[in-house]
């Protein structure tokens, strides 16, 4: 579909597979529930690639697998030519929840994968990125700032400064705006957009919503359940930079339309 | 208001439509302040006391009348301030709650996180503590006097005993307070077990580690007195069982609440730390799970 808008794209090719997945299976030995069967995936350098299902189909299993949270019960995880066995340092991580810990302030919570990681002096020699982080996503005035008193977009916000703060190679990201209000959400998504833009990141996104899959991938992986697997792969071919205009043209509808099709009818997103 | 809003329309000269507002009805109770509602519970309580003492409801032995016990007290106080022999009793009273206390925390903290961190802790020696806790723990008061004698330690022990598993039970679900949000996090960030418990768990768990020091506080006192009832010593206790022998009934009355105080001490300084330590969380007032 949209060979036009395919020949016409503007963005370099992507390079070379980062993350290479082959036939990765996950089975929960405590209720035997098949959560993941024969999943196939490439993602690209640079590429930016979402996940879309509906729930219970194994998207988070499918995440956590990645970012060696558990282990596959089959198949075989490989990131920048290693193996996945654990949790790696050149993959950042992103949930629903903004999870910043309340007695330490806004920067602080975004030294911390620094601080675990190399100890306190070099999480001391990183605050000042730490601040260049916050500035970016317009959290300036607010390094000081105790998570308590940050709004959830604010703490969303901070979050993300917490998994770039490592520059991370892969960002892994489940439901991360899911709590937030739409138009945080599409303010969010463009920034992402930026972000991935800017440090060439590899992004990985699980979402709910077909329209923030559309205007922020370049493929959409749509899964079914029971046993989860992917159903198909559907490249998006429009033009980047994303723009929140894209959202009203045809193209847009069209591929939204598509994916909706492919998805189970009558199951609830 | 009425009157107000027509003044207004006619001075704008606009057919403004009238304000809708409209008072909340606040319970009596919530706009009486505490001090007020707390003093009124102490007048019925003293005035009911007077009552049935000064008419001869009840004989002085077994209760004293409010003035007496008042003048008793100051009688103590004097004792006290003076640093008279009362002063030297009470003072042993608090280094058993000091040392119990201590003993307690250092005790508690370290089984709660055995039994909040590992899974050893929790299959093999929760049970057991446990079992111990559901036992009435001032039964073994006699054998900590014959293991440790008349002195401060049998009292420092029988405290520490008392205090000991609200602050283990604290700790140990202080532990669990955590999400699985906090625990992923952690994961991702390749935090060993030692990090994980220290710059994650720990402080997850200071409310509920600070709810078991409270309820440890005013175990650990109940613990020194009853030793002191059952061990003997020199300790206020012992004043306080003197007293009651002679049916000196005032004093046992003064004695208590002063006795009362440093209670009351010992449980606001443990609220003070709680404050300080765990500025970020929102306390109920007054009470215990804070
Ligand atoms: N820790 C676990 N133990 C046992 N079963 C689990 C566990 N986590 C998930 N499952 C099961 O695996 C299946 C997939 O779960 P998963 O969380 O991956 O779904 P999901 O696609 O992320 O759903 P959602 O969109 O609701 O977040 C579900 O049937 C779930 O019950
Ligand atoms: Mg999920």
């Amino acid at each position: 579909m949209n060979t036009e808008l395919a020949e016409t794209q503007t963005g370099a090719p992507f390079g070379a597979p980062v993350y290479e997945l082959s036939r990765v299976s996950k089975t929960y030995a405590r209720n035997l529930v098949v959560a993941l069967e024969g999943v196939d995936l490439t993602l690209r350098k640079g590429s930016f690639t979402s996940v879309i299902g509906s729930s219970g189909c194994g998207k988070s299993t499918l995440l956590k697998i990645m970012a060696g949270l558990i282990p596959p019960s089959q198949g075989r995880v490989v990131l920048q030519g290693e193996p996945v066995t654990g949790p790696r340092r050149d993959i950042g991580m992103m949930f629903q929840q903004a999870t910043l810990f309340p007695w330490k302030t806004a920067v602080e919570n975004i030294v911390l994968p620094i601080e675990i990681r190399d100890g306190k002096a070099a999480a001391k020699a990183a605050l000042e990125k730490a601040h260049e982080l916050l500035d970016i996503v317009g959290l300036k005035g607010f390094e000081n700032v105790y998570p308590n008193e940050l709004s959830g977009g604010m703490a969303q916000r901070a979050s993300i400064c917490r998994m770039l703060i490592t520059e991370p190679a892969v960002l892994l990201l489940d439901e991360p705006f899911s709590a937030l209000d739409e138009l945080s959400r599409d303010m969010m998504n463009m920034e992402l957009q930026r972000i991935c833009r800017e440090q060439e990141a590899t992004a990985f996104l699980v979402t709910h919503s077909i329209q923030e899959a559309v205007i922020l991938s370049d493929e959409i992986v749509v899964m079914k359940p029971r046993p989860g697997r992917v159903a198909e792969v559907v490249k998006v071919d429009l033009p980047r930079p994303r723009t929140l205009e894209m959202m009203t043209t045809p193209e847009f509808g069209e591929i939204v339309e598509y994916i909706r099709g492919q998805l189970d009818k009558g199951e609830d997103m | 208001m009425t009157d107000l809003s027509n003044n207004s329309s006619s001075t704008t000269n606009t057919d403004m439509l009238e304000d809708t507002v409209w008072t909340q009805e606040i319970a009596f109770i919530d706009s009486v302040p505490r001090w007020i509602a707390m003093s009124f519970v102490a007048f019925v309580f003293i005035g009911t006391w007077w009552v049935v003492t000064a008419f001869g409801f009840v004989s002085p032995i077994i209760l004293p009348t409010p003035a007496e016990t008042l003048k008793d007290m100051i009688f103590v106080g004097k004792n006290l301030a003076s640093g008279g022999y009362m002063l030297t009793a009470l003072w042993i009273t608090i280094l058993e709650v000091i040392y119990g206390f201590a003993l307690a925390i250092a005790i508690g903290f370290t089984l709660g996180v055995l039994v909040g961190e590992t899974a050893f802790g929790e299959k093999a020696v929760m049970p057991y503590l446990v079992a111990i806790d559901t036992m009435p723990k001032v039964a073994f008061a006699p054998l900590f006097v014959a293991w440790l004698g008349f002195g401060i330690e049998s009292k420092v022990a029988l405290a520490a005993f008392i205090a000991t598993f609200p602050i283990v039970v604290g700790t140990a679900a202080g532990l669990h307070a955590a999400d699985e949000n906090a625990r992923m996090l952690f994961k991702t960030m390749g935090a060993s077990r030692m990090q994980t418990l220290i710059k994650m768990k720990l402080p997850t768990g200071l409310p509920q580690i600070f709810t078991g020091l409270k309820i440890g506080a005013v175990g650990v006192m109940a613990g020194a007195i009853t030793g002191e009832f059952l061990g003997g010593g020199k300790g206020f206790g012992e004043l306080i069982r003197v007293a009651a022998s002679q049916l000196n009934t005032p004093r046992v009355f003064s004695l208590i609440l002063y006795l009362s105080l440093v209670g009351l001490a010992l449980y606001l300084l443990v609220q003070f730390a709680q404050r300080k330590v765990v500025f970020w969380h929102k306390e109920r007032v007054g009470s215990y799970d804070g």
